[in-house]
């Protein structure tokens, strides 16, 4: 797992310095999206492709971490009002947390909903998880519109610092973040393939009363998938604020987190963690072109097409089609 | 000697349908049990109630000395008890190794509270597969299987989980002659190395040969039970099979 | 705060009118999902294209949404049983319903969505009719009309729908098919053609599900996605396949819902369903009436 890591970072490291070559903005922009569809696609991948459970709130658990980066961070600037003036110099010492920490914080919030919903829903079939995860979308929707101190439906300013020390821009350092989670997921979405952990999440998607049969603790199994699967998905939300600087529901609970969590792997490849990156380059870069060049109602009109069509026609996405052209080509 | 299992008033209904009615059954450590039956007669119902894949109404299963009611089926699974399914239910994108691995990896690795080494559950796969003659097939997919194959490869995959009971359900439908005599050995090798089966089956001769015991079930009730040769010439018995 | 005889009265009748639009809207996932096993999330977008096909006729022509609805049966119908065709080839006949089937349905959800968004944009559409505006007064009781037609249309659809399932030959078979597919095939009945029908009457409630939608408040393209939480949410506490628990189970969400919204507001709504949805499912998963 070592020696994979430390490829996994040299290569970030090296997207991160070639990105960063013509010193234009808006690559970081673009950059920053398609590597966070990186970690939402890998994670989501690891509930949906491994163990066979599809979730469609990912926009759910995305919004989780970044609101709760707009809580704190508005809970920092209310400090004075909100804290008795004994425990003020305290608190002033902790806040603002730092992005890294706010990361932390989203995946343990996204984590910890995770598994209370999967603790309701995964002993049923995997139709009833996938049906909770979308209307819980709707719901913690409708919850974050109504709440005020995160801005309600108005949306939430977050002010990004101007620069960071030593990398220049705050953009290059948010970009700069996204690459080291990118790579924490691929690494933990390999580890956890090659692992036990692997075979029973397989074991899981393939035939689950047969799993059980042989051994398999099947729900514990199940919560772990989701619970991992929600905390990395929170995690690529926390620094989403800062990115865009004003947040409101409809962006964080965007159509596009919902429908390219599901896309991208499932047209990259659903049995490994090689799928979701390629997925995710693929049409995340294509999207990015036609966001510029067409209009990104249409561009995710095309999303949502591939989606169907790939289903479809090529259940193991890009992949697979990969594999199986090898495999027939070494039977030869 | 008390025994390893124990079924006491077992039922099961599905809607208005009664599956199992108070089926009460009792194995000895050791033992060899036939169970027979017409088609539709609950013979799989009370193997899934058994091992907890279907959860009865009434009654109650004891393994080992434990009550088990509740228990999930990975549970019980762990606790030595291990069946194969009637309808092969193999792990399609799983090669035939990978799919012994599963419960090496997740039943005998939790009994032993040490991790296997990789090294010896490559062995101990490559053994059974010799074992019921898949070797040469053990990295192909179930898909690649004949339907004989994917029984071999369910009893395979229940011998993996190194049970202390094992279920063979309807193992040896569709082999030859000689291949069921290669899979009766091996139930009866594994019998003398200690382990309880119970053998659910079609093939009379393999039945007769092989049970120390025979019970048998009728629409959902248990209306015989003892010595094969005494059992085979029940009435009640006769009766079921060949019609008023 | 303190709770009003007449507000409470009021709200419950309100919650009994909106309950029986439930019923209707969720007839269609009972047959899908409650007789044919087939999940079909994107039920609710069918709904909303019935809607936004009645809201253009009615706006260019004058005609009223619901006979809109009802010359477009047949259309939906074809439509249903096209998409349950491609379904069948590609998913139910190759065993792979759950992943894949899940994920084809949500990229017809979402697709269809993203086209009424290109076409109509985000702005709220509404019908006019002559009964939307007058209420009937009894007493305390006030009946909008705008819900009672609704109301009363959804009960008659229903009411036939159940009639059509228990009287007739094809309506049987439906039923049997969900319960032995076998059996069915024993009497050279073919299993595929039957799911092929139900499937296509369940997008068919769609069209009439739609209009009476746009009847009773302004539609914009993401107004489908709510209405998921509700739908399933029916389905399963009124227990699967089962069209009298499926009523009860409308009714109830439908008066909890407008209690709530008369005395919290109406912003909680959505949260309802999905309260009602998580709570069946860990503790009654059967529903009320199931098997």
């Amino acid at each position: 797992m070592l020696p994979f890591t430390l490829l996994a970072c040299a290569v970030a490291g090296g997207v991160f310095l070639i990105i960063r070559e013509p010193n234009v903005e808006y690559l970081f922009v673009a950059g920053y999206t398609i590597v966070q569809y990186i970690v939402l696609a890998t994670a989501w991948n690891i509930l949906g492709g491994y163990t066979g459970y599809v979730n469609f709130g990912s926009a759910a658990f995305f919004a989780l971490g970044a609101y709760s980066t707009v809580a704190l961070a508005t809970f920092a600037n209310q400090l004075d009002d909100l804290v008795p003036e004994s425990m003020a110099p305290i608190f002033h010492l902790i806040f603002p947390l730092s992005i890294p920490t706010l990361i932390v914080i989203g995946g343990v919030v996204s984590g910890i909903v995770g598994l209370g919903m999967g603790y309701l829903t995964l002993r049923l079939r995997g139709a009833f998880f996938a049906i909770a995860t979308l209307a819980m979308a709707v719901v913690l929707q409708t919850l974050v519109v109504n709440w005020e101190f995160v801005g309600g439906s108005g949306g939430a300013y977050i002010v990004r610092p101007g620069e960071f020390p030593g990398l220049g821009s705050y953009m290059q350092y948010l970009f700069a973040l996204m690459l080291t989670l990118a790579v924490l997921a691929v690494v933990i979405a390999r580890a956890i393939e090659r692992s036990r952990l692997g075979y029973g999440f397989a074991a899981i998607r393939d035939d689950e009363l047969a799993a059980e049969a042989s051994g398999v603790p099947t729900l514990r199994l199940k919560l772990i998938a989701t619970t991992i699967s929600g905390a990395l998905m929170g995690m690529a939300g926390a620094p989403f604020p800062y990115y865009i600087g004003y947040l409101q529901p409809q962006s964080a609970f965007g159509l596009e987190y919902a429908v390219n969590s599901i896309a991208m792997p499932m047209i990259g490849g659903t049995m490994n963690w090689i799928g979701p990156l390629v997925g995710t380059l693929l049409l995340g870069t294509l999207q990015q072109i036609a966001n510029v060049t067409i209009s990104s109602a249409v561009n995710l009109l095309l999303v949502g097409l591939l989606l169907i069509a790939f289903v479809i026609v090529a259940p193991n996405g890009i992949v697979g089609l990969v594999q199986e052209r090898l495999r027939a080509r070494r039977a030869k | 000697m008390s025994a390893i299992l124990r079924v006491q008033g077992l039922s099961k209904r599905f809607g208005g349908f009664v599956a199992l009615d108070g089926i009460d059954l009792e194995v000895q450590p050791g033992e060899r049990l036939g169970l027979i039956g017409p088609n539709g007669s609950g013979k799989s119902t009370l193997v899934n109630c058994i091992c907890g894949t279907l959860q009865n109404e009434a009654g109650s299963v004891q393994f080992d000395g434990d009550v088990v009611d509740g228990l999930a089926a990975h549970e019980r699974t762990h606790r030595g008890l291990a069946r194969s399914f009637q309808l092969p239910r193999p792990f399609p994108s799983l090669t035939l190794a990978d799919n012994l691995r599963i419960p090496m990896l997740y039943t005998v690795h939790k009994r032993t509270g040490t991790p296997l080494h990789a090294n010896s559950i490559e062995a101990r796969c490559s053994e059974l597969l010799q074992m019921v003659g898949l070797t040469g097939k053990a990295r192909h997919r179930p898909r690649d299987l004949t339907q004989v194959e994917m029984r071999k490869l369910e009893l395979a995959r229940a011998m993996a989980a190194e049970p202390k009971l094992l279920i063979a359900d309807e193992s040896m439908a569709g082999l030859s002659h000689s291949e069921i005599e290669d899979i009766l050995a091996l139930l009866v090798k594994l019998n003398e190395s200690g382990i309880t089966i119970i053998l659910i089956e079609h093939i009379m001769t393999a039945v007769m040969s092989f049970s120390q015991r025979l019970a048998v079930l009728v629409s959902g009730k248990k209306i015989a039970d003892g010595k094969p040769e005494e059992v085979v010439r029940d009435p009640e018995v006769v009766r079921a099979y060949l019609g008023e | 705060m303190e709770v009003s005889i007449d507000l409470l009265i009021g709200a419950i009748v309100a919650g009994l009118l909106l309950g029986g639009f439930y019923a209707a809207v969720t007839a269609g996932i009972s047959i899908s999902f409650g007789m044919l096993d087939i999940v079909n999330i994107a039920h609710p977008g069918f709904i909303i294209l019935g809607s936004y096909i009645a809201y253009i006729v009615n706006i260019n022509l004058g005609v009223d949404p619901m006979i809109v609805s009802v010359v477009m049966l047949p259309i939906f119908y074809l439509l249903g049983t096209a998409i349950y065709q491609i379904y069948y080839l590609s998913f139910e006949k190759r065993g792979q319903e759950s992943l894949r089937g899940l994920a084809f349905f949500f990229g017809v959800l979402f697709v269809t969505e993203v086209m009424l968004l290109l076409v109509f944009g985000v702005d709220y559409r509404y019908v006019e009719a002559p009964y939307i505006g007058p209420s009937l007064h009894f007493g305390p009781i006030d009946l909008p009309l705008r819900m009672l037609v609704p109301c009363i249309a959804a009960l008659i659809m229903f009411g036939a729908l159940q009639v059509f399932i228990t009287r007739t030959f094809t309506g049987r078979a439906v039923l049997a098919v969900a319960q032995d597919q076998f059996a069915l095939q024993l009497m050279a009945v073919d299993p595929v053609r039957i799911k092929r029908i139900a499937f296509g009457l369940s997008i068919a409630t769609a069209s009439v599900a739609g209009a009476l939608l746009v009847i009773i408040q302004p539609v914009e393209p993401s107004v489908g996605r709510e209405y998921i939480g509700r739908v399933f949410a029916i389905c399963v506490l009124g227990g699967l396949g089962s069209m009298p628990g499926t009523l009860i189970a409308a009714m109830l969400l439908g008066v909890v819902e407008s209690i709530t919204s008369t005395f919290y507001g109406p912003s909680w709504a959505p949260a309802i369903a999905f309260g009602f949805l998580l709570l069946t499912l860990a503790f009654r998963p059967s529903g009320l009436l199931g098997r």
